[in-house]
């Protein structure tokens, strides 16, 4: 089988920001909490790769750390919407055209109906902003993404014979949802897990852009750019880096995805041949 | 003069041959049979000759339709030949066509594309055509869609379509294969019948013998991508001077040896049975449509005894095989296995004396799974599992013509056949008293059908096994069954031993299946002796 060129540019472009994130905690090239209000707004240069911000924090360092926080807080959101979405879809598959399905199904619905960014918003506003709130207002739009998923994954899987011989081996609907369906809709979790882990990033930058995010001095991309604003004139690298990880990073988190797609899902392999 | 000339046509797709020096000739106005087993390249010659094979197909060879080379046309000039020169109709008719345009839309379709005609006039062609295929205009106007109507409906509209530009030679592949046997005999009527009065040629794919016996004026037999043997039909059939061809006979009028038993004391009793199923709910709130699949049936089946359930697709089989399975409630009567109750809440020890074997060898099994984890599964329905249990899947995977040492493989590795074997290797496993086999050969070769029925016979005798032998196929139902019982709308309207009722059915609807049913030319017995 061959892999996917866009799942190797993918991987690399992510896996970059990941080596970055795990190196800032052993390592980064200056400290991102010291003020140096002397090497103010530095232009990249030797010393300082990508410049420093208008109190003299280094930038490539900020981009390192803010790396550590937007995955951090998109791989807990993620796993939110897999751990609870999962079960929920796979439940409501098992119990098809039920009346859990239609609760489910319905509970999703309501969710979908708001826009997502608009309910974090107000969330993290009531609860207060914090990198905890964030992860659990991104968490909670996921999980109606892989319900559906997982459900519509599910319901075709239960109209195949192999389902049936496992009720007539005795199995019931929990064991044969965990032991038959789970494996064989997994393909189309890790893909959806993938493009859902870079909007999550892409929420969290939204979210502490307008302040609602981690809060200082955790740096983060998105208020990184949020500073950058009033000084984008005079000094366009404080807007330039860490608008460009944030591009690169969603890039590559979606490249990866359409490169999973095309290796897992059956469908599409077979058209390719 | 011929209609269509084909001279050495190969066809290969990497290094794979699938077509090798085909040569074969059709003329005007008659019917030609192709027929062989899947992966004998009958379909691809088909799409070969419409320029529709896949692009990686490297098509070699001469091709001539009315004079014309078809052979390494561009697309442009192909598709003015398509449609309008040589039509053709598929397998599906539930797929082919499309579900958001109305019948009439899409047989006009290809008058309009063609530049024959403008809209309005196409609309009144296509409902001449649709007359003409048996779809009158008061029951079925040009704007229903495809989902309003049934199988043998749809496949109607597919023809009328197929025939709309009035095409020399009509393809056929496998038309009839996806339906049941009354209207498989309607939809050949009609072909025949158009071949007749239009002067249309037709070429017949097909895998079964029968059908190609009962309409082609000339056969050619295929066999991996090579026609072994053509000719006219009824001199094919009376020679058959190729091997192959006297094997592929023989299987496919395969009667397995069966020792006839004495029925032992009854093992299932079914008494008025009536179950229904869930259909859509119309609104949110609204209370879901219930459909009455199976409305009072009753029969025995005794210890060892093969009982045939016979039945067109709608009829309730697959329901109440279900409902015997224990894996859906009654709606009234009951099941009993061993004189205690059968459903949803059954014993464990109750559902090992009873198993399944499934018609889609493909959809059987998880593809995730060894074989070995694939035929313990019913191991489940012990307290524990024996501590020799590989033994046993060993023991059962012998016993149906495996090795034992291919329940370490994975099972994307057998063919259709084998994973058959490997579905009834499952259901032996616990040593079952009866066997549901719902459709479990309607899906195989006619020569693996043939092993596959030879192994089932072989199992009953020995094991003294009972099998509730659920199938269309009448004469796979005849060749194995001490008794049948026939279904229609989840009635049963006949039972009685096979033999019997084959020979003088009393109920109307048997008599209709019966006659429906395609027959295989009488041939001499020395042409089914064995070749070796």
């Amino acid at each position: 089988m061959r892999v996917p060129r866009t799942l190797i540019i993918g991987a690399a472009l992510f896996g970059m920001f990941l080596a970055a994130a795990l190196l800032s905690y052993l390592w980064t090239p200056f400290d991102v909490t010291a003020l140096d209000i002397a090497a103010r707004l530095r232009p990249p240069g030797a010393v300082h790769w990508f410049g420093t911000d208008h109190f003299g924090r280094d930038i490539f360092s900020m981009i390192m750390v803010g790396a550590r926080t937007s995955i951090a807080v998109a791989i807990v959101a993620v796993a939110i919407g897999i751990g609870i979405g999962t079960p929920l879809g796979l439940a409501a598959a098992a119990r098809h055209g039920g009346l859990l399905d239609e609760i489910v199904m319905r509970g999703n619905d309501l969710v979908f109906a708001f826009p997502s960014l608009v309910i974090a918003i107000l969330i993290t506003a009531v609860f207060g902003p914090s990198a905890l709130n964030a992860i659990i207002a991104i968490g909670i739009f996921n999980i109606p993404v892989f319900a559906r998923i997982a459900r519509s994954g599910a319901v075709s899987l239960w109209t195949l014979d192999y389902i049936l011989a496992a009720r007539v081996a005795g199995k019931g609907r929990l064991r044969i949802s965990i032991e038959h369906i789970l494996p064989n809709i997994a393909n189309l979790l890790i893909v959806q897990g993938t493009i859902q882990f870079s909007l999550g990033i892409l929420a969290e930058a939204a979210l502490s852009y307008v302040g609602l995010g981690a809060q200082p001095p955790t740096p983060s991309w998105g208020r990184m750019l949020a500073d950058s604003q009033t000084m984008i004139s005079f000094a366009p690298h404080m807007a330039l880096f860490p608008g460009l990880a944030i591009v690169l990073a969603v890039l590559g988190l979606n490249l990866m995805g359409d490169g999973l797609r095309d290796l897992l899902d059956p469908h599409l392999r077979r058209w390719r041949q | 003069m011929t209609l269509l000339s084909v001279r050495d046509l190969s066809l290969s797709i990497g290094a794979l041959p699938v077509l090798d020096r085909l040569s074969f000739d059709i003329r005007p106005g008659e019917v030609f049979g192709v027929v062989g087993e899947s992966g004998s390249g009958k379909s691809m010659t088909a799409l070969a000759l419409m320029g529709l094979a896949p692009e990686s197909a490297r098509v070699s060879g001469e091709a001539r339709f009315e004079g014309r080379p078809l052979i390494g046309l561009a697309e442009r000039d192909i598709c003015a030949i398509r449609g309008a020169g040589i039509g053709m109709i598929f397998q599906e008719p539930m797929s082919a066509l499309d579900p958001v345009q109305t019948i009439g839309a899409q047989v006009a379709e290809t008058l309009v594309i063609h530049g024959r005609m403008n809209r309005r006039e196409a609309l009144q062609a296509a409902r001449a055509r649709l007359d003409r295929v048996g779809l009158p205009a008061a029951r079925f106007p040009l704007d229903l869609y495809p989902h309003e109507l049934s199988g043998g409906q749809r496949q109607r509209v597919c023809i009328a379509m197929a025939i709309a530009l009035r095409p020399r030679l009509l393809i056929a592949d496998e038309p009839t294969t996806a339906l049941d046997v009354t209207t498989q005999a309607q939809i050949l009527d009609l072909l025949k019948s158009l071949v007749e009065d239009e002067g249309m040629a037709l070429m017949l794919i097909t895998h079964d013998l029968a059908v190609v016996s009962g309409i082609a004026d000339r056969v050619a037999v295929m066999q991996r991508g090579r026609i072994i043997e053509a000719g006219p039909t009824g001199d094919v059939f009376r020679n058959m001077r190729h091997p192959y061809t006297r094997a592929l006979f023989r299987a496919s009028g395969h009667v397995p040896a069966r020792s006839r038993r004495s029925a032992g004391q009854p093992i299932l009793e079914v008494r008025d049975v009536h179950c229904s199923y869930g259909g859509g709910r119309r609104r949110l709130f609204g209370k879901a449509t219930r459909i009455r699949a199976v409305r009072g049936v009753s029969f025995t089946l005794h210890k060892g005894e093969n009982l045939g359930l016979v039945g067109e697709s709608g009829c309730g089989k697959s329901t109440l095989s279900r409902a015997i399975l224990g894996l859906e409630p009654l709606q009234g009567g009951e099941i009993r296995l061993f004189g205690r109750p059968v459903g949803p809440r059954m014993d464990a020890r109750d559902r090992a004396a009873l198993q399944v074997v499934f018609q889609d060898p493909y959809g059987s099994f998880n593809p995730r799974w060894k074989v070995a984890r694939l035929v313990a599964e019913p191991f489940n329905l012990l307290p524990t599992r024996p501590r020799d249990w590989r033994t046993h899947v060993a023991e059962a995977l012998e016993s149906v013509g495996l090795k034992a040492t291919d329940m370490d493989r994975y099972i994307h590795e057998f063919s259709g056949g084998q994973r058959q074997r490997i579905a009834i290797a499952r259901a032996l496993i616990l040593r079952p008293e009866l066997i549901v086999l719902d459709e479990a050969v309607s899906a195989l070769d006619v020569s693996i059908r043939a092993q596959i029925l030879d192994l089932l016979a072989d199992l009953s005798d020995r094991l003294d096994l009972g099998y509730l032998f659920i199938s269309h196929d009448l004469g796979v139902v005849r060749a194995i069954t001490d008794r049948v019982l026939v279904m229609k709308d989840g009635e049963i309207v006949e039972q009685g031993p096979t033999e019997q009722l084959f020979t003088a059915p009393r109920h109307a609807y048997t008599r209709k299946l019966i006659a429906a049913t395609p027959r295989l030319p009488e041939i001499p017995t020395r042409m089914m002796q064995d070749d070796n």
